[in-house]
């Protein structure tokens, strides 16, 4: 079965390059979500491989959302990366201590992404 | 990514960055008033910025767009240390701002045309370093007393956001709520909407509902009031109140034992009889969101050429159908004629709905003069104050945005010329602060913008003499104030020598004049020496698909837009009488100029036989007014107008060509053009 990654953020650009950036790897369903709240309701839902999220969103931001996703049964075990623009380290440090698997820095390299990808959805 | 898809990619990032830059402007605009009128700022209104500047950065990161992206990192910086409180609110931070935003936008700009497109950016770079340098204030203290669990999942920001509520002596709640699944994100935006009345929500943390199909939410909220008094105001046995930080006593009545354990915190639980949320708007709330799309106006585009495509092979059904009647009437030919006419009703609604999707606000461009006006009048040390209004009048995309370019140009000569420095106008007895308005309103099938300003006025004496000058006019022409004013339309007149960063940029008020012109408009001048200038701009609604009026002269057909037609005339030959060598008419108790298109379009005059009646087309644009004389008027139509392309564009007196339907193409009127030919006309006589 396909497996699903949930993709957190609030750029359209940016959803779009990261979408684009996973279908360039194979064989994945990509679910989009445009901000937080969207990602909340979604993941109750559908059985998520993966979750990306940004940090700086408008209604909820990433680090609660990864906390949110830690909390919840189905997605303790989930792999989890962060998708920032470099700013905070506190952020960074934060994301990392709440149970995210990646923190990845915005302009990424796709090929960052795909290995990281590879490493934790890989047969 | 493939080559289509990159281009895909290049095109939602110019989209998105205009979005954003758009909404930064805005944001800019309410920060700058907000310190002007010497009020609170919005501390979400500061990250709001921020988190402007930080998407940018970051999808500019992401196309490898160097310049973008340093130049949005030393932006971010600045309003990072100012939402975070280290660098003070101050006009000088706005202007820089403002400047950012300029020199970004200019950017994006030239990277639509190419993206190797740069600027120096240093200066800038340069500006904001000095800013952060003058950074004195201390940074915050980490919030003693609060759970960590709970500053765990704050971003740096948001902790800042803490503490200055812990500093100002706010109370810092934790509101716990469950919402269902369903419609949580209505719900809690109601529930926020209401907390802002009375504090900030400095976080949001989501949690597993404690029932299945629900979610619970923490918010962490600073307040003057109580835990108590905020549950008493909030009226919900759902939503929980606990006090964090200080630790209070709750009333006596609800005995909780808050006094032996003063570091605990303290739960409100208020019994309330509040009914349920109305089942129905919950469902409607959830469409609602994402309810815009982004398009690119060329698919409008090509939507409403084949609307207009359908409109003619709809009006060739109809011409059969009546001819079919004619030969033979029987319950067939009913029967079609019904149906044409309820195609034509759908068709006419398909073609609404299209044309309404192309129509934007015309605060698109107000809200960019709005910037100009603010930044033109800070350099030039000049206090203006701007009276926008309708600015959700709506217009064409296409024109909206085909009418920056002149309504900046207007706007800049009525800052740098047309108002006055704070002391002249003192001096002059009026107030210190001049005035700028901006209005539009929709005035049938046109939109009329008014750009006016109480500023010194033109000097009709001043533009005669300059006119003179130049050659334009001779020093004997009569003319009168409206013709004086006119001049200052004609190719080559200025009435200033020197050359301003923000006017006179070689470009003259004639090129303005052709602009608006392109756009099947019109532009008046109005103005009182001393006292300020109004410029009128009409416009129409939108240039696709009109409906014209089809004329016959010398043979040959030709389409007038009906909307700028007033009435249609049957006249004698006699009625036409010659004034100064120019044709004219008396139409109620006034002058009517005529206009031979035969003159103009230099046809054969046909010799007409038996009565020597023709007609006359009033057309009338602004307040100007013309007849143009026609041999046969023909009918309504609509018409899709199509461009003659650049190898015809010198044609005078010509919009464009439009397809019939019966594989017949005709040429549409340029109206206001015809009107200038006709007033060059006049004002030729004077020289």
């Amino acid at each position: 079965m396909q497996k699903k990654i949930l993709v957190a953020e609030d750029s359209p650009t940016m959803r779009y390059l990261i979408a684009s950036t996973i279908a360039a790897l194979g064989d994945f369903t990509v679910i989009e979500a445009g901000n937080g709240f969207e990602a909340l309701r979604i993941l109750p839902h559908e059985k998520v491989d993966l979750v990306i999220t940004d940090i700086n969103m408008p209604d909820i931001n990433g680090l609660e959302l990864v906390s949110f996703i830690r909390q919840s049964p189905n997605y303790r075990t989930t792999p989890l990366f962060i998708i920032s623009t470099e700013g905070s380290a506190r952020d960074r440090e934060k994301g990392m201590s709440l149970g995210a698997n990646a923190y990845l820095v915005k302009p990424f390299a796709p090929e960052e992404l795909q290995s990281l990808i590879r490493q934790y959805l890989g047969e | 990514m493939s080559d289509s898809n990159s281009s895909r990619a290049i095109k939602d990032f110019l989209a998105e960055s205009e979005e954003i830059l758009e909404q930064l402007n805005l944001d800019l605009v309410t920060l700058g008033d907000a310190i002007e009128n010497g009020g609170d700022v919005d501390p979400g209104l500061l990250n709001t910025i921020f988190r402007g500047a930080h998407s940018f950065k970051g999808i500019s990161g992401m196309f490898g767009f160097d310049d973008l992206c340093e130049l949005c990192h030393h932006m971010e910086s600045l309003l990072d240390s100012l939402r975070l409180g280290k660098v003070p609110l101050s006009e000088n931070l706005i202007e820089t701002l403002f400047s950012l935003l300029e020199v970004l936008t200019r950017l994006v700009h030239g990277k639509a045309e190419s993206e190797d497109f740069t600027l120096d950016i240093n200066p800038f770079i340069q500006r904001i370093d000095a800013l952060l340098r003058g950074d004195e204030l201390s940074a915050p203290p980490v919030a003693e007393g609060i759970d960590p669990a709970i500053l765990r999942v704050l971003t740096e920001y948001e902790e800042h956001r803490l503490n200055e509520s812990i500093k100002s002596g706010k109370n810092i709640l934790r509101v716990a709520v469950n919402f269902s699944l369903m419609s949580f994100d209505v719900e809690l935006a109601a529930l926020t909407d209401h907390l802002k009345q009375y504090g900030e929500v400095l976080s949001t943390l989501p949690s597993a509902g404690d029932l299945p199909g629900h979610i619970g939410f923490q918010l962490l909220f600073g307040a003057r009031s109580t835990g108590e008094e905020l549950a008493r105001i909030l009226q919900s046995e759902d939503i929980k109140i606990v006090c964090l930080y200080p630790a209070v006593e709750v009333a006596a009545p609800l005995n909780f034992p808050a006094k032996s354990h003063p570091s605990r915190p303290v739960e409100v639980e208020i019994v309330n009889k509040e009914g349920e949320g109305n089942e129905e708007e919950r469902a409607a709330s959830l469409r609602s969101l994402s309810r815009t799309v982004r398009v690119d106006i060329d698919k409008l585009d090509n939507l409403m050429n084949i609307v207009g495509e359908l409109v003619l092979s709809k009006s060739a059904i109809t011409a059969i159908a009546v001819q079919l009647k004619q030969q033979e009437s029987n319950d067939l030919t009913a029967e079609l004629q019904k149906a044409t006419r309820g195609l034509e009703r759908r068709l006419e609604e398909l073609q609404q709905g299209v044309m309404d999707v192309r129509m934007v606000p015309i605060s698109q461009i107000f809200d960019k003069m709005v910037r100009i006006i603010r930044r033109a009048s800070n350099e030039q040390g000049k206090r203006i104050t701007l009276d926008v209004r309708g600015a959700e009048t709506e217009l064409d995309k296409l024109i909206v945005e085909d009418l920056s370019d002149p309504l900046m140009h207007i706007i800049r000569n009525a800052v740098d010329h047309g108002i006055e420095a704070p002391e002249e106008r003192v001096a002059a007895g009026k107030s210190e602060k001049g005035t700028i308005t901006l209005w539009a309103a929709q005035k049938g099938n046109h939109v009329v913008l008014e750009i006016g300003d109480d500023g010194r006025g033109i000097d009709a004496n001043r533009v005669r003499q300059k006119a003179i000058e130049r050659g334009l006019i001779s020093p004997e022409a009569e003319l009168s104030r409206e013709d004086i004013y006119n001049l200052v339309f004609l190719p080559g007149f200025s009435t200033r020598d020197e050359v301003t960063d923000l006017s006179g940029r070689g470009v003259g008020m004639d090129v303005v004049k052709n602009n608006i012109a392109a756009l099947s408009g019109a532009i008046e001048i109005d103005s009182e020496f001393g006292r300020g200038t109004l410029m009128t701009i009409t416009l129409p609604i939108t240039l696709a698909i009109i409906k014209a009026l089809i004329v016959r002269v010398s043979g040959r057909s030709y389409a007038i837009p009906i909307n700028s037609v007033l009435e249609t005339l049957m006249i004698n030959a006699s009625a036409i009488r010659t004034i100064e060598r120019r044709e004219v008419m008396e139409l109620r108790q006034k002058t009517l100029p005529l206009l031979r298109l035969t003159e103009v379009f230099a046809l054969p005059v046909e010799e007409k036989q038996g009565s020597a009646r023709s007609f006359v087309v009033v057309t009338g644009m602004a307040e100007k007014r013309i007849g143009i004389l026609v041999d046969e008027l023909i009918g309504q139509q609509d018409v899709v107008i199509k461009s003659l392309g650049k190898a015809l564009s010198f044609v005078r007196g010509i919009a464009g060509a439009a397809d019939l339907g019966n594989q017949k193409t005709i040429l549409v009127l340029d109206v206001g053009g015809l009107m200038n030919e006709a007033l060059r006309g006049e004002l030729a006589r004077h020289v």
